[in-house]
């Protein structure tokens, strides 16, 4: 009977096994391993660490530069998702929730750039972005615009701006799809009473769609922030963090920290610095969203 | 006249109104719709030229196709091994996905033990933790286990980002599903296991199927893992194929076109069939969550 019982006990465990044993080794222990190397000068490759302190930090607070403009570069990407990317598939969204025809294909195709690769997307538009042979620029002489035809991403005053847009015509159809089903599970009869009230469109949109939105606007914004703070296949696959830094970002500065100059202590540290970062962001989000639910 | 024309009441003008409306709906809606398409089936039409033609031709249904592209980025360019890579991390990553995640998702929902709660808040934890960096440890990681340059140092961190999103669904899914059968066939003398792979598991297939899409998609996609983990060639997957064949023929454009056109075709061909599935199964996690 006990011999049953400790059998019962370990038996449940094993179904769980796999998976815990999983998380502890690929999840738990590298979380964990990031911050106690943040405090040590490693290299990657010397069998010992130095314990260096809070030095990498003071460093990349006082004396690291890049690292903060790639901050800047990704906010700013990240600002014109929240901004360009999720009003565009906000309105596509309402326009495609008056039943219109041929609704669903149109659903289709808007969600086609978000299942493709961050690295197919990126090489396809670095063609069409290219400076001699790119399809933009021959669109712009074709329409007579040709003066202002220029090495999109090799161009520092374009290049971030250009690298923002192919993330947003990646990512706008995800917006766009859950947006959609957020309009669609509102019930129908709340405008039907409202239109008998003669109700405008944008009072309907004021008074009922945008309130009972608010938990699907806030969840769109938190998973593009942090989507779109974390971009790296599109940089990597067109401008490589270039011009100069025009447009690195965060990800791809701790690459280039760690596998370029080895430098995998202080990678480590800015690893943790920008989780910080999000971590902060979404709490301000959390935050500032419950304090607009109660107004 | 004009009072027939203004007069918001008369049928004609609401008719003339919705259609005008409409007309501008769609042709915003369609302009769109190209404006996502069209990227695509450039590279398609490009990846159908030469080499000589490529920039100076610019149509969209090049009047001579030239195939033979595709063979020689299949053969010659690779990317025949960078496919199968791909397809055998896929499959394995998806196996290990699905059996390893029903296996708990069945035990949180159906086994009593001790701590059954906490476990599984900690199992899905990384679903809601983002930790940007992590990838440095988990690089380390694989080194001291010998696992750069492996197949293996590729799967395993990936079954793992599996499992969170496997758990959670595959859990909620065994929560809804009436425990009759099973109980009956403990009662017909069952083990657990026997319960769980041969009752529960073929149940569960409309929640797997769901799973495994997204994890498809996930892996096929995958690149920061493959440049961390592999530089041998002979292991790569088409992400990293791309951007390899990318960096050492940077002005083959039909021959990069053709390895695009290779690597997104699978996921092209599972996104038209099971797209129902998949916006689906985005909405109804965002919706709820």
């Amino acid at each position: 009977m006990n011999f049953q019982r400790l059998r019962n006990f370990f038996g449940n465990y094993i179904f769980i096994l796999p998976a815990l044993a999983l998380f502890l080794v690929f999840s738990l222990y590298p979380f964990l391993k990031v911050f106690q190397l943040s405090v040590t000068g490693w290299d990657g490759i010397s069998p010992q660490t130095a314990f260096v302190g809070l030095a990498n930090f003071k460093d990349l607070f006082t004396d690291n530069p890049v690292f903060w403009l790639s901050m800047k570069n990704a906010f700013t990407i990240t600002f014109l998702a929240l901004t360009v990317q999720n009003l565009l598939a906000l309105f596509l969204a309402l326009l495609c929730d008056r039943d219109i025809r041929g609704g669903n294909i149109y659903r289709v195709i808007f969600y086609l750039p978000p299942v493709l690769s961050g690295i197919v997307v990126g090489l396809i538009w670095n063609w069409i972005y290219d400076g001699n042979y790119g399809l933009l620029n021959h669109f712009l002489s074709f329409i007579g615009l040709g003066d202002l035809s220029r090495a999109w991403l090799a161009d520092a005053k374009t290049a971030l701006f250009s690298v923002a847009v192919i993330h947003m015509w990646k990512g706008f159809g995800w917006g766009f799809v859950i947006l959609l089903a957020g309009l669609q599970s509102i019930p129908r009869e709340l405008y039907e009473a409202a239109r008998v009230d003669g109700a405008s469109s944008w009072v309907m949109f004021k008074n009922i769609t945008a309130p009972l939105m608010i938990p699907v606007f806030i969840l769109v914004s938190i998973l593009t922030i942090l989507g779109t703070m974390q971009i790296f296949d599109i940089i990597i696959s067109t401008t490589g963090g270039g011009p100069g830094y025009h447009t690195e970002v965060p990800i791809t500065r701790i690459l280039t920290t760690m596998i370029g100059a080895s430098k995998f202590g202080y990678a480590c540290a800015m690893g943790v610095v920008f989780g910080l970062v999000l971590l902060a962001i979404s709490m301000v989000q959390i935050r500032v969203s419950r304090a607009m639910r109660q107004v | 006249m004009d009072g027939i024309l203004v007069d918001p009441t008369d049928v004609n003008y609401e008719k003339l109104k919705k259609n005008t409306v409409s007309f501008f709906t769609h042709l915003f809606l369609i302009t769109v719709s190209v404006a996502c398409i069209f990227p695509l089936w450039w590279a398609f039409a490009s990846s159908l030229k030469t080499q000589g033609s490529v920039f100076k031709d610019l149509s969209l249904f090049p009047r001579d196709a030239h195939w033979e592209n595709y063979v020689e980025a299949w053969t010659r360019a690779d990317f025949s091994r960078y496919f199968l890579n791909s397809l055998f991390y896929t499959v394995t990553v998806v196996l290990g996905v699905v059996f390893i995640a029903s296996m708990a998702a069945y035990a949180f929902s159906r086994l009593r033990f001790r701590g059954r709660n906490l476990l599984f808040l900690v199992c899905i934890s990384t679903m809601m933790v983002p930790i940007p960096g992590s990838f440095i440890a988990l690089y380390v990681l694989l080194n001291k286990l010998h696992l750069i340059d492996t197949r293996l140092g590729y799967i395993l961190p990936q079954i793992n980002g599996g499992l969170p999103l496997g758990i959670f669904l595959l859990k909620t899914f065994f929560d809804d599903l009436p425990k009759e059968l099973e109980d009956s066939a403990r009662i017909d003398g069952c083990g657990r296991f026997r319960v769980y792979w041969h009752i529960a598991l073929p149940l569960a297939r409309p929640a797997i199927a769901v799973l495994a899409i997204f994890v498809i998609l996930a892996v096929w996609n995958e690149y920061l893992l493959a440049m961390l983990v592999l530089s041998n060639k002979d292991l790569m997957p088409l992400q990293r194929g791309l951007m390899v064949f990318q960096g050492a023929h940077i002005t083959q454009y039909p021959l990069l076109m053709a390895g695009i056109v290779i690597t997104v075709l699978p996921v092209l061909a599972i996104y038209l069939l099971l797209q129902k599935h998949i916006i689906k199964g985005i909405t109804a996690g965002a919706v709820k969550g």
